[in-house]
């Protein structure tokens, strides 16, 4: 089979990678090595709808023009007395030059957050309904060539969770796949989501990206807000992380938000996975994006993640390299004071202390009682240990549960919210 | 460094908008010189037979003529008023002013935004004044305004920036240049909207109701020339009094 | 009769160039409406007036 013939509808499921047969080897190892044989990363499949919007030329572009080295003491001075963080002030608060001016960029994005927040910190839990992934990303845990344990729930097993979820309190839930549309498909998840609506208050969902209209019947099936990382602004880069699949297209993965809110989702996520490529420039795209759908779609709930890497199974190279936890302090104080509205998402991937300490600054939403496995909530949850479990895509570091995590929040001086908002 | 000022698609070196009422003609070219203006608003009246002077013939040759749609209280009224200017053949540009209301003369933002949506559609660079209301102001914009103008105060009022805080937040939200509109009296206000990040300014009664006009002209040229450098270059940092806190947020950083 | 500018006048019968003339209008400074629609300039010639017409001549004055 021709390499760049392949695609979900008819790529072999490689699930244990000392089986791969010698032809498949030899195209893996093809598609690591030479860029030749990878498909177009910036043109669209034909299953691929293309809307009509200027965003991405708009953030590329910016993006392209960031020299953060220019910014001086003095820029950053300029922009933390400022009342309205400009886009070149946001750039200088990014920028290396604001790195001794972290405690003040912390007090200044801490006012802004108790502005806009009060004191409230939602909790929301993660939940993985399959790890199926049509994908070759290779700092992927779920990458389609790793060999982990694949599995995807029975409607019944989501249930299961689900109830077991909603027993501790929790009302907000995040429903994960990986990226495959044919172990995991609209329908399937348009199902898990209506078993949702049962025990859930609001819902998300962060899953492959669809069209408008897929994103239309998501919604009516009662997902409220669509998040998707687009890991790296940097096309270039891109190209070479994400060797093969649907999620190698750059520019379909960059639309995502915008065609789910043009289908009537109430909020979107954003987010690269910093460290990736140069954690400032992305870091800079990622707000504008936010920034220019905010301008476009007033309406809209926008939050931000801010993922460093983490180590996977099977490798250990994966790590988040110059993104320390002062530059990731940096980055979100940044967010923060650029965009005082949005909502501020720091997950299990990183430390309790580190979370304790955001939380009071700039974060929004914590997720608590988190596993990346498939299917292990209730084996965490219950000390039950004979059930089949699918491996888990990162290692997660903050692993308090939904009750520790709230009291946690509450003797910090915060109040835990568990829902957003209420139907009407 | 090039800041030029573009409206629909053309380029202007000025920031100010001269407005032309209620003043002897005789001012106008000085004003507009000494004003520096390269657009000025007109109106349009039922004309007079054989009239003695007309207004054309007093504004030097390059400006830009704004017709504006007074008198009109509602969206037809000013697509018609829109149309006749245009037919003067002296361009597409027209300023939408519809008001219904006698005692403040406030503008309806929600007939603005039906006639702006006639009026684009036809070709015009339609500038609309209009109250200042975020919501409203993205209306426009999605009908196909070409800029934005808010009011600083009642028109004619010279009282300055009454609406500061909400014309701060159109510059902030919207993509179209903001251009600020009626109430505006002296130049320390015209400069003050500019440092905001206003686009323009348009000023009328503040300069046909001075002592000298040409010489306020100038005044308002200077004023809106130092705001828009400095809002350019970037405000300055301020210092706040007192220390910080001694307990450090950022202290749980390894 | 014709209403000009809110005036009844016995113009029915001439074109639009004529009666602009006869009144003293400059021709290049107005714009007319005839019946609530834009009549273009080059239909001066061709148009005659009718009875029950409505003819608004404007021209532009100062204003802000």
């Amino acid at each position: 089979m021709d390499i760049k013939q392949m695609n979900e509808e008819n790529q072999v499921y490689f699930i244990d990678s000392d089986q791969l047969p010698p032809e498949v080897l030899a195209r893996k190892h093809a598609l690591e090595n030479d860029p030749s044989v990878r498909s177009d990363h910036m043109k669209y499949l034909a299953d691929m709808e293309i809307i009509d919007s200027d965003v991405k030329d708009l953030v590329r572009k910016a993006m392209d023009e960031f020299d953060y080295d220019q910014y001086t003491a003095a820029d950053v001075e300029r922009a933390l007395s400022h009342n309205t963080c400009t886009i070149e002030d946001f750039k200088a608060l990014l920028s290396p030059a604001a790195a001794p001016f972290l405690e003040r960029m912390a007090r200044k994005a801490e006012e802004a957050t108790r502005r806009h927040f009060g004191n409230t910190v939602y909790i929301f839990t993660p939940l993985y309904i399959a790890n199926y992934c049509q994908n070759y990303c290779v700092y992927c845990g779920f990458n389609c060539y790793n060999n982990i344990h694949r599995k995807k729930l029975t409607f019944e097993e989501i249930e299961q969770e689900m109830k077991v979820i909603a027993s501790t309190g929790m009302e907000e839930i995040l429903i994960l796949t990986g990226e495959s549309r044919k172990y995991s498909d609209v329908q399937y998840i348009g199902e898990a989501v209506k078993i949702a609506r049962k025990y859930f208050r609001n819902i998300g969902i962060e899953i492959y990206p669809v069209n408008t209209d897929e994103y239309q019947y998501l919604h009516e099936c009662g997902v409220d807000y669509v998040t998707v990382f687009q890991e790296t602004y940097n096309p270039t880069h891109y190209e070479t992380l994400h060797l093969l699949g649907h999620k190698r297209v750059w520019p379909y993965r960059f639309d995502a938000q915008e065609r789910a809110l043009r289908a009537g989702m109430r909020g979107a996520g954003f987010s690269a996975l910093l460290g990736l490529d140069d954690f400032r420039k992305d870091a800079l795209a990622t707000a504008l994006h936010v920034y220019l759908l905010q301008r476009r779609y007033p309406h809209a709930e926008l939050s931000l993640s801010c993922p460093r890497l983490r180590p996977i199974v099977n490798n250990d190279k994966i790590n988040p390299r110059d993104v320390g936890e002062k530059e990731l302090c940096q980055v979100l104080c940044a967010y923060r004071i650029f965009l005082p509205f949005v909502g501020i998402t720091v997950s299990s991937r990183e430390s309790k202390q580190f979370r304790d300490g955001i939380t009071k600054i700039c974060a929004t939403k914590v997720s608590a009682g988190v596993s990346t496995g498939i299917g292990d909530h209730e084996a965490k949850y219950t000390g039950k240990e004979d059930t089949d479990v699918g491996d888990e895509q990162f290692e997660i570091n903050d692993s308090r549960s939904f009750d520790c995590m709230y009291q946690d929040l509450e003797d910090g001086g915060l109040q835990p919210v568990l829902n957003d908002y209420i139907y009407v | 460094m090039s800041d030029k000022f573009v409206l629909g698609g053309h380029e202007f070196n000025s920031r100010f908008i001269l407005g032309s009422g209620k003043y002897n003609l005789n001012l106008i070219k000085a004003a507009v010189e000494q004003g520096g203006a390269e657009i000025i608003t007109l109106a349009l009246r039922r004309a007079n037979t054989s009239p003695k002077e007309n207004i054309l013939d007093y504004i030097p040759k390059g400006i830009t003529l704004l017709p504006n749609t007074s008198g009109a209280r509602n969206a037809e009224e000013a697509v018609r008023i829109a149309r006749l200017s245009r037919e003067m053949g002296c361009g597409d540009f027209v300023k939408v002013e519809i008001m219904h209301d006698s005692k403040y003369l406030l503008p309806d933002n929600y007939e603005t935004i039906k006639c702006i949506e006639i009026l684009a559609k036809e070709g015009f660079v339609v500038l609309p004044y209009m109250y200042p209301d975020l919501n409203a102001a993205r209306d426009m914009q999605n009908a196909g305004a070409a800029a934005i103008m808010p009011l600083a105060s009642p028109i004619g009022s010279n009282r300055g920036l009454a609406t500061r805080d909400f014309i701060q937040i159109l510059i902030d939200e919207m993509d179209l240049p903001i251009i600020v509109d009626a109430g505006i009296g002296k130049p320390s206000q015209a400069c003050e909207a500019m440092e905001m990040g206003a686009a323009a300014i348009m000023a009328n009664t503040a300069i046909a109701t001075a002592g000298d006009v040409p010489a306020m002209a100038g005044a308002f040229r200077q004023a809106i020339e130092a705001g828009r450098t400095a809002y350019v270059t970037g405000m300055g940092r301020v210092l706040t009094r007192g220390g910080s806190a001694s307990d450090p947020l950022t202290g749980f950083l390894r | 009769m014709v209403t000009i500018n809110g005036t009844a006048v016995n113009a029915a019968g001439k074109t639009v160039s004529a009666y602009l003339q006869d009144a003293g209008y400059e021709i290049s400074r107005v714009a007319v409406e005839c019946n609530r629609d834009i009549l273009p300039r080059t239909q001066y010639d061709t148009t005659v007036l009718r009875d029950g017409d409505t003819l608004e001549i404007v021209s532009f004055v100062g204003g802000g």
